[in-house]
């Protein structure tokens, strides 16, 4: 492994007329690395993979891949090949067909295409469709199609652009531990476009997540859920109860500060942190607040009462009153104590470990 | 018996009810109007084209010797030969003309590809008749053409090969057509998935190939109508070969009119019209079959 990043990607914008699909944007992603990008429909990421494929040229920055400056190269030119939102598959080629689209170029013999093919075809674990064409396939076999045609290339990087959001939610969880598992076995770098938080991290090394066409944070999957920089990240990353808080000391690296009924703490300061008026948001995850069980006791309890619950079967969601607090507190119990047994109104204590709480910037 | 005759009063109940009923019942004004006026009159030509004809008594007694005149009468043969191919160079040079044009239409029209589509059928706000005695005045013994050249200094005597011979009927004729055949083209060409074309892009293909391997298979729906469009009627025109053909650009239409009117022998006229329809057909099946074969081998 060279030092080299896969993808150098400098000062990256896009703009359309007035508006900025893209702003500033910076990133390196190493190769072999499964790298997403994640955010809200319209934050730019399919403007980000299209740059980085050579369909579109960006207003400012630079693109490297694999060492080599990308300005003015098309996508023909790039090491790179695309899995499409809606897998754009030739409708006038049957499978076979489609998947040695690529290949035709290199004018190999009949039998070596038709090799690759087959290898491709079965990395992707479709079975023999014959040939046939693409409007009578599923859509999971028009997604290992487009998978399968890409991957034949032998791509530097793989992009995939919401490859499984058409699918519906069983095959869809199939398909991303197929995923995972393709990428460990060819060892590509992939870069995927998503929308949805539980896949970009289950699936990523590392994951960037944009709002408005920049980057809010990049991080590893468990960094990003444990301690987003921003509110808007943890937010978007699942359930968080935000505390507000008043800062009372500052000491390089963490800040001290006194928070209604959690009380003092100490935390680390998240990168690019700016305090506003000398109060901070602290915030921690539902599932990291216990309910505790008869005469059970913990070094940290707060007490409250059941304002609502929603029952989801595996697990319980809760929302909690709690003296002082101007939001109830949610939390998310496993049903096996016996959380689905909590009526609206029940008296309980709840539990937590100081080290849960995170500090954030306050950025909406 | 009760039950047994009951079922097929449901039945046909059921299917004075139906979706397919209630098409039919909806198209059956114009279902009507078409076979009146479409399938009769071809009836009664292939009736007529059966028959024979002394003067003004018709002999209504089966025959095949008009079709025996006109498929082995030189001057017919020739006719129906000249037809075709005038028709062919036609529809070959239209498609190839209009292709292009609906291609920078629906790839690069951008906002404005109403008005482009406009701009093209503005010549068919006047009469086909002004269009097609204009192409006189353009090819003219002392037309536009002749006069230009010679003021420019390029020529020095009029050319006189340009009017009254088949390659004035075809540069009439494909000027005449060229939008009928942008429009069909046009709209499939819009039909094309842009993420096939990037596709195509990303896995290797330059802009011309994948003009070649995708753009151009996909809208071959278009091409096989557009060709045939323009195919089928320049086959059987009559206006234009008499007003800029000559001697040298008489087509086949010429002949039947002939037949029915001066020569009064309307079985023989009949019968030519009736060879015109198959020869047609077939040419219009082959070069169908031709179109997808071709496609096939640029894969
Ligand atoms: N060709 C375009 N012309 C104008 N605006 C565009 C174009 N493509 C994308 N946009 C805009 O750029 C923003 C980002 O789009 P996109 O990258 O597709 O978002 P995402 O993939 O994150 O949902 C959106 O607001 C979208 O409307
Ligand atoms: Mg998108």
């Amino acid at each position: 492994m060279t030092d080299e990043p896969m993808i150098r990607i400098e000062g990256l914008s896009k703009a359309y007329g007035e508006f900025l699909a893209l702003d500033d944007v910076s990133l390196t992603i190493r190769e072999g690395e499964f790298f997403s990008l994640l955010g809200p429909s319209g934050c730019g990421k399919t403007t980000l993979l299209r740059l980085i494929a050579g369909f579109n040229a960006p207003t400012a920055g630079t693109i490297a891949i694999d060492g080599k400056a990308s300005t003015g190269l098309k996508a023909n030119q790039r090491p790179t090949n695309m899995v499409f939102q809606n897998y754009a598959i030739f409708p006038h080629l049957d499978v076979a067909e489609n998947v040695g689209y690529g290949l035709k170029r290199l004018r190999l013999s009949r039998a070596e295409e038709a090799r690759l093919v087959q290898e491709a075809l079965d990395m992707v674990q479709l079975p023999d469709l014959g040939r046939r064409r693409a409007n009578e396939l599923s859509g999971g076999q028009r997604q290992r199609v487009a998978l399968a045609r890409a991957l034949v290339m032998r791509p530097k990087v793989l992009l995939l652009d919401e490859p499984l959001s058409a699918l519906d939610k069983k095959l869809r969880e199939e398909m991303q531990a197929e995923l995972r598992a393709l990428q460990q076995q060819v060892g590509i770098t992939f870069v995927l476009v998503t929308h949805d938080q539980y896949e970009a991290l289950a699936l990523s090394d590392r994951v960037a997540v944009m709002f408005n066409g920049r980057i809010a944070q990049m991080d590893t999957p468990m960094q990003l859920y444990q301690h987003p920089v921003t509110r808007q990240v943890a937010d978007f990353l699942g359930g968080m109860n935000f505390l507000d808080s008043r800062i009372l000391d500052e000491t390089g690296e963490r800040l001290t500060v006194e928070t209604e009924r959690f009380g003092r703490l100490t935390l680390a300061k998240p990168a690019g942190f700016a305090a506003a008026g000398g109060r901070a948001t602290v915030g921690i995850r539902p599932e990291r607040l216990r309910v505790l069980w008869d005469d059970e006791r913990a070094e940290h309890e707060i007490t409250g009462t059941v304002a609502s619950r929603a029952y989801f079967g595996e697990t319980t969601s809760l929302a909690v009153r709690v003296e002082g607090l101007d939001a109830p507190l949610s939390i998310v119990e496993t049903n096996n104590f016996g959380a689905d047994g909590l009526l609206v109104g029940a008296e309980i204590r709840l539990a937590y470990d100081p080290d849960a709480l995170v500090l954030m910037s306050d950025l909406r | 018996m009760t039950a047994g005759a009951t079922v097929p009063a449901a039945q046909s109940r059921r299917w004075r009810e139906s979706d397919e009923a209630r098409g039919l019942a909806l198209i059956s004004p114009t279902l009507l109007y078409a076979i009146a006026l479409l399938l009769l009159p071809v009836m009664i030509v292939i009736l007529y084209s059966f028959w024979s004809q002394d003067y003004l008594t018709i002999d209504r007694t089966f025959t095949l010797k008009n079709y025996q005149e006109a498929l082995f009468q030189p001057i017919y043969r020739d006719l129906f030969l000249r037809s075709l191919s005038i028709s062919l160079v036609v529809s070959v040079t239209t498609v190839l003309m209009a292709y292009p044009i609906a291609w920078y239409i629906s790839f690069h029209g951008g906002r404005n590809k109403n008005l482009w589509l406009f701009l093209v059928t503005i010549p068919f706000l006047t009469s086909y008749l002004l269009r097609v005695l204009s192409w006189k005045v353009i090819l003219g013994y002392e037309g536009v053409l002749n006069t230009g050249l010679m003021a420019s200094g390029l020529i020095h005597e009029p050319i006189t090969s340009l009017l009254y011979n088949s390659n004035a009927v075809v540069i009439t004729l494909v000027h005449s057509w060229v939008a009928f055949a942008i429009l069909p083209i046009y709209v499939s060409l819009e039909k094309i998935d842009r993420s096939l074309i990037e596709a195509g892009r990303d896995l290797g293909d330059t802009a011309l190939q994948s003009l070649i391997r995708v753009v151009l298979p996909l809208s071959l729906p278009g091409v096989i109508s557009a060709f045939l469009i323009v195919m089928i009627p320049t086959v059987g025109d009559y206006v234009t070969p008499k007003l800029v053909g000559g001697k040298d650009g008489v087509m086949i239409a010429t002949a039947i009119q002939v037949n029915f009117g001066r020569a009064a022998n309307w079985p023989l006229g009949a019968a030519l019209s009736v060879t015109t329809m198959v020869l047609v057909s077939a040419a219009a099946g082959m070069i169908v079959l031709g179109f997808r074969a071709l496609v096939r081998s640029v894969r």
